[in-house]
């Protein structure tokens, strides 16, 4: 028996330690998983529009590259966002769609109509069903979705200009010219 | 008067974050759905069940939960709902798999080896008790050098 087996328990011990620690303290955020919906289809929704426009549904945004943004006008952040959005579907040319998670249709077109409106259309989520079909965990949330309408990233909280450039945008174009 | 003022706020936590409204009519299913719900985080809570917890997301999944096992589903296709649209990321007990192996086992694999290592260590010691005698060449090299002092002195 060799001495060199007292080292054994100390090793597993050390090894445990710092598989654990690198998860512990790599600054990771367990929220930021990526969605358990990552490459998969988007979940199958048809819901009310809130302007003229009419309904919105997983269905009618199969065949383009679409980025779908959950917002409501009583969340903060979102109306930090919003620019962003803007900017993504007329500098840009991006589809962005919205859905009105958990608010009231009149100041959803209230916030749009203060703010402006980036959106392709508008779906009202009133219960939050479709939130929750998402994996949504609050407002905003932001998700990029291919032409075969298969979810590729989720952005959670507001969007930054440096996400945008860095990762949304790059993101949308690779997709656009498959 | 303060102490039953205390004892009874102590008290009433648990059950605030369920509303009576979400409360289901069969006591059988309510007392299933409150079992499960303990065991799902709330996703924006993060340490908290769904079923301690007041936010309103927290709630609206209670509630689908309850929707479910109305609908017939048994406890696993309930959790298996949640699962697939929040990932495992909801379940406060994480599923015993291969790649959760090193988290379920891991510190049981360091315990069980320092027992060995430990159980090893103190039989090799027994085994030696207290220094052997000296051999007889050892007990006349002794003796000599014994001499030697005294002559010195």
């Amino acid at each position: 028996m060799g001495r060199w087996l007292y080292a054994v328990p100390l090793v597993l011990f050390l090894g445990l330690a710092g598989y654990f620690g690198v998860a512990l303290f790599s600054g990771r955020d367990p929220r930021e998983l990526p969605s358990a919906l990552i490459d998969r289809p988007m979940p199958d929704f048809v819901l009310p529009g809130l302007g003229e426009g009419g309904g919105v549904s997983a269905a009618g945004l199969r065949g383009e590259v679409v980025v779908v943004n959950f917002f409501a006008s009583w969340c903060a952040p979102c109306r930090v966002e919003h620019p962003l959005l803007l900017r993504l579907a007329r500098q840009e040319r991006v589809r962005v769609v919205g859905i009105a998670y958990k608010d009231r249709p009149e100041d959803s077109r209230r916030f749009l109509a203060e703010l402006g409106d980036p959106y392709r259309g508008v779906g009202v989520d009133r219960d939050g069903r479709v939130g929750i079909d998402f994996g949504l965990y609050g407002v905003p949330e932001t998700y990029v979705v291919d032409r075969a309408g298969h979810i590729r990233k989720r952005f959670v909280g507001a969007l930054t200009p440096g996400l945008l450039e860095r990762e949304l945008l790059p993101l949308v174009r690779g997709l656009e010219r498959r | 008067m303060r102490g039953l003022v205390l004892f009874l706020v102590l008290w009433a936590g648990p059950v605030l974050a369920v509303q009576p409204d979400e409360r289901l009519a069969d006591p059988a299913m309510e007392a299933r759905a409150r079992t499960l719900s303990r065991d799902l985080r709330c996703v924006v809570c993060q340490n908290e069940s769904i079923d301690a917890s007041a936010a309103p997301l927290a709630r609206d999944i209670r509630v689908l939960l309850r929707e479910r096992l109305v609908a017939g589903d048994d406890d696993r296709a309930a959790v298996a709902f949640l699962v697939a649209r929040y990932g495992d990321f909801v379940l406060l007990r994480p599923p015993v798999r291969p790649d959760t192996w090193v988290l379920w086992f891991g510190p049981f694999a360091v315990l069980l080896a320092g027992g060995v290592v430990t159980v090893l260590a103190l039989r090799r010691r027994a085994v030696g008790v207290g220094p052997k005698p000296l051999s007889v060449e050892e007990e006349v090299r002794l003796a000599a050098l014994l001499r030697d002092e005294e002559g010195r002195r």
